[in-house]
């Protein structure tokens, strides 16, 4: 009897890390922060899901690590007036049931996005400016802009392809279900539970080869300790967002590689500027309101940028994992302006600014932000309440979760906001629109200008060149609105946020601008 | 009997309508959840599209009345976030929820219990005093920081525990359980034994105190003075005696921990109901909210019940429904 | 423990003794070594908690006195500018340690102990009447500490966060609202019991005011099982208050609590940096079992029922 425990045993041992090696060589898990709401792409116009559907589906164009616009679905795109487009489709793509893609297809992804019922956050917003579509032949098509439109090719990279033939009565849960996650990416469907994972497996037909992975698993670890966790206790071989406390620990590791490359976000400050009244919670300091506002003279917002210490923030809070800030982007990125640099700590010089502005003694005020949505949020407005208190200025910090500090920085209830901004579309044209424009929302400029700056020649710089064609023309005019906004400190920024990815011994990530967590950037390094 | 049940039930839907209504407010005033779900890159068209789609644009309390009436005919609204039933989203949840609350339970109440005698019936030896100071180390620490200690000890230094999600599940019933499998109970132990902490202390002490006092009630000096067995003495009346604090204590956290064991959750990504609704509060996913906090009142209530008739089982001095008769 | 038979005294005073009632209690009190250690350890954190201005090193409260590069020093560093040192190392704001844990002691134990004792109270009252009274305000209060208990502590405290701002009177009026439902449902059932005992028949009998029944013969008979509930309670709510800070809802984060400061270090935690959250988490530790050492040993003292 224990004889033949003991021989069951031996086989057990024997065959167990055979059949587990062997069936785990090609297969990975990776760590992801924020939780996948769904597996329709057009349903929720969301970082995550975007980053996940591109697995399945594919865009007309794709963007490389860069940020780069690169040929997918799509081979070629052009415009041929002002107003039209003609884009070539990829010829022998196969959607994942084996039926073939067409522009057909294309046809009805345009249809179907402003469709999708209950969708929070539409994939409209990428779609509307084409009044017209028209098949030339099958693959081949004519798209139509009822103005120019040069950030067509941009957002067409943002809009996934769906099938025709599977999305024609889909819902929104045939799509969660696999019923209809049908796409020509390099991975197919597999399960999808909300808030817990997602899991993938090889399309082996794929038109740009195959994967190294037959098996990609998702795990949704939101809380950072329990994903470096998982990744140090080998539960998944990479993670993203590595929080910055463990970052020196990884860079040491042997066993871990760390992966890092600057985002197209930006952590910056608005300042409240809506009317000539003093701002909330800006008194004086023996607590009384100010006569007048005093964040509407570039001297006290020059003051204010001056007195911090990007330097500091970068490396002491940061890790390393920031870049100081001088605009909305980072030098790499299409627009911006290498003549402008991050201003330079000089606590006295912001002192003597406050001082001519008719602030000798500084004054008093609390610094509102975030503490569960940018990268160490709550400990970067500390930082700065320190440098304050050094140029004498008394600052007081309050941080507090996004939902209930979205809507009142919006509303205008604070004084001194400190923000993020990711420009998806990586050009700087966008984010000065969006940011610094003069609020016109009938128009589309500054909706999200929480500051309520205003500057007439910025203005006009940038609604000039958001209509203007010639690339080369464009990108000057957009950089001349940049350095009018930030040198007359329009907002305060503060750094870019380096993004990072750690995996295991053997495994090597390539680092993407957008922040996105693909399978596809992730190889093998052995093998 | 019938009488209290059918009250109760009143009661509870009273109830039930007065939670959902609190839940309307209290999301109201903390936020407007279109700015967390429409991306900051979107224009302000496409604000207006969504605040009409997920029905935003009503007053607040017209929405509610729309909340109720459907909630009558058992709609009770789709996720803003996931655009699927909220019920649906819970129910999907509640097992791996309930299961780490019984198993945790189970683990409190099967070491507490017998700890808190020893405790209670020699409160002057070294072992009682050791088990004493023992238990307040059960809830000094947060449960946030003990949860990470037992990751890194047990899956990072020493590799025996997976540090996250739920094990295999096979069915029983039709609803899937993980803790009749070996791999689900490798899961499980860890985040069990984090939510459990807290209420085997409060276990230990309850039953020491009651287990004290019981020794010192005439009943049981008598069933002594009888020369009845000390397991008897203790099997029967001390444990009878002490039993009615600690089934409401036990019914009380049972509830808390089925429905807030939302930190845990978060630190060993248990699927669960816990990291659906921090996630949901998070995002001011409002049906999801309303719809978790009426599943959670309603097992309170049964629970509640439950713990009542108990009483009047355990002590028939108590009678059922309190003493409405007796002015 | 020769007990005399002591069914809870109708005739109010316990038998006459020649010592004095605080010298009976005190001899009692310290017959336990155990219970002295705990005393003396919790006057120190009382005397800390309540010196912390004049001992502590540094105002770590105070912004102007920390510096960013002095962050995440380890215990007995010296500081980049100064020169001075940092005993118990500093946070990644370059706060030293010491002072707060200092600081930190007093914001933890008035949050505590505040909130508590308030819950406590309206916990005490409300259970009370539920019990004694019955019928509508039985089912009024049960069916509002029903709707209570059910409702997160996160989302009470997302809520006031939203409408009052941030605090510690905040937090303690969360805290407090968190937790009055739990004892006025230890209370009823305590109640429930000690109200069809003899003695409350008796004092209806001799026709007592319904205040005197409820305050002079219920409330004692029903405090015990309270009082454990509640010390643990007090720990309870200071870790509560860790959690809503870990959570991202607790206190303003330039003015961490013991809780506050554990929080933040938490994610040191895989990475080496231990002290972060090592040395707070300490500070805590002993607190809550000085608390509890005195607590236990009082309870015992007073207790009626244990009298020996």
């Amino acid at each position: 009897m224990s004889r033949m425990f003991q021989l069951a045993l031996a086989i057990l041992f024997a065959a167990l890390p055979a059949t587990g090696a062997l069936a785990k060589e090609r297969e990975v898990a990776i760590g992801l922060q924020a939780a996948i709401t769904s597996i329709d792409p057009h349903y929720h116009n969301l970082s995550p899901n975007n980053s996940m559907q591109l697995h399945i589906f594919e865009a007309l164009i794709a963007r490389d690590p860069n940020g780069k616009l690169v040929p997918s679905l799509a081979t070629s795109w052009k415009a041929t007036d002002d107003l039209t487009w003609e884009v070539k489709l990829r010829k022998n793509v196969k959607w994942h049931d084996g039926s073939p893609f067409t522009a057909d297809d294309v046809v009805f992804t345009l249809k179907r996005i402003p469709n999708v019922p209950n969708s929070p956050s539409s994939f409209a917003t990428f779609t509307k400016p084409i009044v017209d579509v028209k098949v030339v032949d099958s693959h081949t098509l004519v798209l139509k802009t009822a103005s120019p439109h040069v950030l067509l090719p941009s957002d067409l990279a943002s809009v996934a392809i769906v099938s025709k033939l599977h999305g024609e009565k889909a819902t929104t849960a045939d799509y969660n279900s696999g019923k209809a996650a049908i796409g020509t990416g390099p991975y197919k469907f597999s399960a999808y539970v909300p808030n817990q994972s997602v899991v993938l497996t090889a399309n082996y037909g794929h038109w740009a080869g195959e994967q190294p992975w037959d098996k990609v698993t998702f795990k949704i670890l939101s809380n950072s300790a329990a994903r470096v966790a998982a990744l140090l206790s080998k539960d998944v071989q990479m993670i993203e967002t590595v929080p910055t406390s463990d970052i020196a620990k990884f860079a040491k590791d042997p066993n871990f590689a760390l992966a890092d490359k600057v985002s197209n976000r930006v952590i910056y400050v608005h300042l409240w500027q809506w009317s000539d009244k003093s701002p909330p919670y800006v008194f004086t300091k023996d607590g009384k309101p100010l006569d007048k506002n005093p964040f509407k003279d570039a001297r006290v917002r020059k003051a204010l940028s001056m007195a911090i210490n990007r330097d500091a923030i970068a490396e002491r809070i940061m890790e390393k994992k920031a870049v100081p800030a001088a605009q909305l982007l980072a030098d790499s990125f299409y627009g911006t302006s290498k003549k402008l640099k991050p201003a330079k700590y000089d606590p006295e010089g912001a002192k003597k600014l406050l001082a001519e502005a008719g602030y000798p003694n500084g004054f008093a005020m609390t610094i509102h932000g975030t503490n569960n949505r940018y990268i160490n949020d709550d400990k970067i407005a500390q930082a700065i309440a320190q440098f304050y208190s050094r140029a004498g200025i008394d600052a007081k910090v309050e941080t507090m979760p996004s939902s209930v500090y979205f809507s009142k920085a919006t509303a205008g209830e604070y004084g001194y906001m400190l923000l993020g901004w990711g420009t998806e579309s990586n050009e700087q044209g966008s984010s000065l629109r969006s940011l610094l424009a003069t609020r016109d929302t009938d128009k589309g400029m500054g909706v999200n200008n929480r500051g309520r700056y205003s500057n007439p020649a910025m203005d006009q710089q940038l609604t000039q060149a958001l209509v203007t064609m010639d690339e080369k023309k464009r990108e000057g005019m957009i950089q001349q609105a940049a350095e009018i906004a930030m040198n007359d400190t329009g907002l305060i920024p503060i750094h870019y946020e380096v993004s990072t990815w750690a995996t295991a011994k053997g495994f090597k990530y390539t680092p993407r601008t957008d922040q996105y967590t693909l399978a596809m950037d992730l190889k093998p390094t052995t093998r | 009997m019938l009488a209290f049940a059918i009250r109760r039930l009143t009661q509870s839907l009273f109830v039930l309508a007065v939670m959902s209504l609190l839940v309307f407010l209290g999301v109201y005033a903390i936020g407007n959840p279109i700015d967390l779900l429409v991306n900051p890159q979107a224009d302000e068209v496409e604000r207006a599209r969504a605040t009409i789609a997920l029905g935003l644009d009503q007053p607040i309390m017209a929405q509610y009345w729309t909340f109720l009436t459907r909630a009558a005919s058992g709609d009770l609204g789709r996720s803003f976030v996931y655009n699927i039933p909220a019920i649906q989203l819970i129910l999907d949840k509640l097992p791996a929820t309930l299961e780490l609350a019984f198993v945790a339970m189970v683990m409190a109440i099967a070491l507490g219990i017998p700890l808190g005698l020893v405790a209670g019936l020699k409160p002057h030896s070294f072992l009682g005093r050791t088990i004493m100071a023992g238990s307040i180390l059960g809830f000094s620490l947060p449960t946030f920081w003990v949860g990470l200690v037992l990751i890194m000890v047990f899956s990072v230094q020493l590799g025996w525990l997976p540090p996250n999600g739920r094990g295999e599940t096979v069915q029983v019933l039709g609803i899937p359980v993980s803790f009749l499998t070996l791999d689900g109970l490798a899961h499980i132990a860890m985040p069990a034994l984090n939510l459990a902490l807290f209420k085997l202390s409060l276990l230990v002490r309850l039953t020491r105190a009651g287990t004290r006092e019981a020794l010192l009630q005439d009943y049981v000096k008598f069933a002594r003075a009888k020369g009845l067995g000390p397991r008897r003495v203790i099997g029967v009346h001390v444990l009878k005696n002490i039993l009615i604090p600690i089934v409401t204590v036990i019914g009380l956290e049972l509830g808390s921990v089925i429905a807030f064991a939302i930190v845990t959750e978060s630190i060993f990504a248990w699927p669960g109901t816990g990291k659906l609704l921090i996630d949901s509060i998070n995002q001011l996913d409002r049906p999801v909210i309303v719809a978790y906090l009426l599943v959670i009142v309603g097992i309170f209530i049964v629970i509640n019940f439950v713990v009542d008739v108990l009483y009047s089982v355990l002590d028939p001095r108590v009678r059922l429904g309190g003493a409405a008769a007796t002015h | 423990m020769a007990a005399t038979a002591h069914e809870p005294a109708i005739a109010s005073a316990p038998a006459e003794d020649e010592q004095s009632p605080w010298r009976r209690f005190a001899a009692e009190f310290f017959e336990s070594r155990l219970a002295l250690l705990g005393l003396a350890m919790l006057v120190v954190v009382i005397v800390v908690a309540v010196a912390a201005p004049f001992i502590s090193p540094q105002n770590p409260y105070d912004l102007a006195q920390l510096d960013v590069m002095d962050s995440k020093l380890a215990p007995g560093d010296r500081s980049a500018g100064s020169g001075k040192a940092y005993w118990l190392g500093t946070d990644d704001q370059g706060r030293d340690m010491l002072s707060g844990i200092f600081y930190g002691l007093r914001t933890s134990l008035t949050v505590g102990v505040a909130s508590t004792l308030l819950a406590l109270a309206i916990g005490l009252v409300l259970g009370l009447a539920a019990a004694y009274f019955g019928g509508w305000t039985d089912a009024v209060i049960m069916r509002v500490a029903d709707i209570q208990l059910s409702f997160p502590a996160i989302l009470i405290a997302l809520i006031l966060l939203a409408v009052l701002g941030q605090g510690v009177d905040k937090i303690i009026a969360a805290l407090v609202t968190v937790q009055w439902a739990y004892y006025a449902r230890t209370v009823r059932s305590s109640a429930l019991v000690e109200r069809q005992k003899e003695y409350v028949e008796a004092a209806k009998v001799l026709a007592l005011s319904q205040p005197r029944i409820v305050f002079r013969h219920l409330l004692p008979n029903c405090l015990p099982p309270l009082i454990v509930v509640a010390t643990v309670q007090v720990a309870h709510a200071i870790s509560l208050e860790a959690t809503l800070s870990f959570l991202g809802l607790g206190l303003p984060i330039t003015e961490p609590s013991l809780g506050l400061l554990i929080s933040n270090g938490f994610q040191y935690l895989l990475s080496g940096k231990y002290w972060i959250s090592f040395y707070p988490g300490l500070a805590l530790l002993l607190t809550i079992v000085a608390i509890n050492l005195v607590a236990d040993q009082l309870r015992d003292v007073l207790n009626p029922r244990l009298k020996r």
